[in-house]
């Protein structure tokens, strides 16, 4: 391996690890802070990459189009998506065992992969970047970058950086993070804890819808999208250390470097690749590289 | 009295035996219903249906009834899902599937209880290798084909250093071997095999070693959703303007719309292509379209044929699925008219059949040329 194909790689490294974290930024928030076990957060990611495909035309034909626009209407769905299930459901799952959310959250799974077969079919779908971002630089003799996974990396870190201020230097954060710790406590505070909670969720959801409406273009839209994403997820927010942002970066960013560099050298164990690296780390900081405080 | 009782009884007996003989036929379709394969699944349920009805609802003279059962393409439930279909359905007839893993779980319990299988996709070579048996047909392809036939057009197009890339797992694996096998005979070089976990989709790293070691040309297999990932991936690294790809035919099958203009003008092959243009693909498609306001794929046609083999096989016996080695004689011997153009099954029970080369042009795999004639999968480690 050359110098120039090295750093290339090294890109591919940065730019997979923080795709990786916008894929698990919403579970940090639901799993890692509010400390609900959430399998469905990868349907939340399906139904955010369906939710580029099937929406697009809609909005092109109410508000003139427009992938930003698009981006924009998705959210907004996410949140009164996210508010709605909350009320409807996960209010009534903090206080219970975490088998229960398991299994409440694994039959949301099936409901919304059933909902999205009925209402989009099983076909695989593309979804085009944006105008604007669809070109490609030069790298190498060869190769091309496609602009948009720059776009991606761009938002990535913009989300991080803004959940990372939002947590730790606004009153809001105080708040979730003191309600994280203890309810009851912040109840008699005289803080509505449950919409607090119920405003934390939506936010979760709505990420999580946000990462697959902007990952679509990169990764296509296929039946069972969300599965495959879901355990990655939670490798990330463990290895991170439980409700740390910045953890799940750096876990995410490791992840990253092991996944590409593992293929292109070890390709017959990749596939363990990085639940080995997570079984290491677990080993040595047995709460993942971060704690929460 | 007693006279007026027997003749009851007599009659009763009658009865039940001409309700024996005209008893519905049973057929188990194990089938994905949900997940990755689903619409696969459908086109399959679609096709053996479509034929089955142009016979009136009846073959070899009984009327045909479904039972069905999802397999999820699972695995680890495969088992347990023709146990169900056997055991507490009885069905005469076992059809599935699209996942090669469910098949073999399903070949493994046909063989041993000796029930009629009929494969309408799954390619693992083992089917009607290893595994095979005299109850048990394919009416798809085995992994192998494909990628034989493109080894060759591939050789004989000049290149001579090719770099494969696939998912690892028995689809991918025996796809590169059987191209491999037949580049390297015709003095072509395979130079480097790459891989990466089924079914991760995250192939930047691989398209860097792909640029960094500029072979002539490349050869893919992959599937569904990780195909469309792979060929809009290639386009956007622009190492489809300077390396040729070649694929095995699923790399573009029912995945050209999501691809758009970046599948554009890829060669690949299959035994099965948009526009044939014989006179009973056109009736086949017409039909089918009718019936399904869809157009028919190659997973449609494969269930289309195998509707068809069990068809042959229950004439020959008139329905009685009892008498199982005439009904596989009859199968052996025949010739069936599918739409992809006719073909029989070989000794292993795999189809004989001319393997297209297809270019990808307007959202269509159109037929170039017949890539390899009537090209038989060698059936290795098959003792029929």
């Amino acid at each position: 391996m050359d110098l120039a194909t090295f750093l290339i790689q090294c890109l591919n490294s940065l730019q997979y690890g923080l795709l990786l974290f916008l894929v698990a930024s919403g579970l940090t928030l639901i799993f890692g802070i509010m400390g609900v076990i959430n399998l469905a957060h990868g349907s939340f990611y399906m139904i955010g990459a369906y939710m580029a495909f099937a929406l697009a035309p809609i909005v092109a034909a109410t508000f003139g189009g427009g992938f930003f626009a698009t981006l924009l209407v998705g959210v907004v769905l996410a949140v009164l998506l996210g508010y709605v299930l909350e009320w409807a459901f996960f209010s009534f799952l903090y206080e219970r065992e975490h088998l229960q959310q398991v299994l409440m959250t694994y039959g949301l799974i099936l409901v919304f992969e059933e909902l999205r077969s009925l209402a989009v079919g099983d076909d695989v779908h593309g979804v085009q970047p944006p105008a604007l971002l669809s070109g490609t630089l030069p790298l190498g003799e060869v190769m091309t970058y496609p602009v948009y996974r720059l776009f991606v990396s761009g938002v990535c870190l913009a989300l991080a950086l803004g959940m990372w201020f939002v947590f730790t230097r606004t009153r809001l954060g105080m708040m979730i993070r003191a309600g994280s710790t203890n309810r009851e406590m912040v109840q008699s505070l005289g803080i509505d804890i449950k919409f607090l909670y119920r405003v934390v969720f939506a936010a979760g959801v709505a990420i999580a819808v946000l990462a697959g409406m902007v990952a679509a273009p990169v990764s296509s839209v296929y039946p069972g999208m969300g599965n495959q994403v879901l355990i990655i997820c939670f490798v990330v927010v463990v290895i991170g250390g439980i409700g740390s942002i910045r953890g799940a970066l750096l876990a995410a960013l490791l992840i990253g470097v092991v996944d590409t560099f593992g293929k292109v050298f070890l390709p017959q164990a990749a596939g363990v690749l990085v639940y080995v690296l997570m079984a290491l780390i677990l080993l040595w900081k047995p709460d993942g590289l971060f704690k929460a405080a | 009295m007693k006279l007026k009782t027997l003749a009851f009884a007599a009659a009763l007996v009658a009865a039940s035996a001409a309700q024996a003989q005209g008893a519905k036929l049973k057929v188990g379709l194990m089938l994905p219903a949900t997940g990755t394969y689903a619409a696969l699944g459908t086109a399959i349920e679609n096709g053996f249906r479509l034929y089955v009805g142009e016979q009136g609802g009846k073959l070899g003279g009984r009327e045909i009834e479904f039972v069905k059962v999802d397999d999820e393409s699972d695995p680890a439930k495969a088992t347990d899902n023709v146990n169900k279909l056997i055991k507490r359905d009885n069905v005469d007839v076992l059809v599935g599937t699209v996942h090669s893993g469910v098949a073999m779980a399903m070949a493994k319990v046909a063989k041993d209880t000796g029930t009629l299988l009929l494969v309408p996709n799954a390619g693992a070579d083992a089917v009607t290798g290893p595994m095979c048996a005299p109850n048990i047909f394919r009416s798809s392809f085995s992994n192998w084909q494909p990628g034989y036939a493109m080894g060759e057009v591939v050789a004989k197009k000049g290149h001579k250093n090719v770099v494969t890339i696939t998912w690892k797992y028995a689809a991918g694996d025996e796809s590169v071997r059987g191209f491999k096998e037949a580049f390297e005979k015709a003095g072509g070089k395979v130079v480097k095999e790459l891989s990466l976990p089924f079914p991760n989709v995250e192939f930047q790293a691989l398209l860097t070693e792909i640029a960094a070691s500029k072979p002539d040309a490349v050869y893919t297999f992959f599937a569904g959703g990780g195909a469309v990932k792979f060929v809009k991936d290639y386009a956007a690294a622009g190492l489809k303007k300077s390396i040729p790809l070649y694929g095995a035919g699923f790399l573009t099958d029912g995945t050209l719309e999501a691809q758009g203009a970046d599948a554009d003008g890829l060669l690949t092959t299959l035994h099965y292509a948009d526009s044939l243009g014989n006179a009973r693909d056109n009736a086949f498609r017409l039909a089918y379209a009718k019936a399904f306001k869809l157009q028919p794929d190659v997973y449609a046609v494969q269930g289309y044929d195998a509707a068809q083999m069990l068809g042959i096989g229950l004439a020959a016996v008139k329905g009685d699925v009892s008498k199982k080695a005439e009904i596989a004689a009859a199968i052996e011997k025949a010739k069936i008219d599918s739409p992809r153009g006719a073909f029989s099954v070989s000794k292993s029970h795999n189809p004989v059949q001319d393997i297209y080369l297809r270019q990808v042009s307007g959202k269509e795999n159109k037929l170039v040329s017949v890539a390899s004639k009537s090209l038989a999968d060698p059936g290795r480690g098959c003792k029929l």
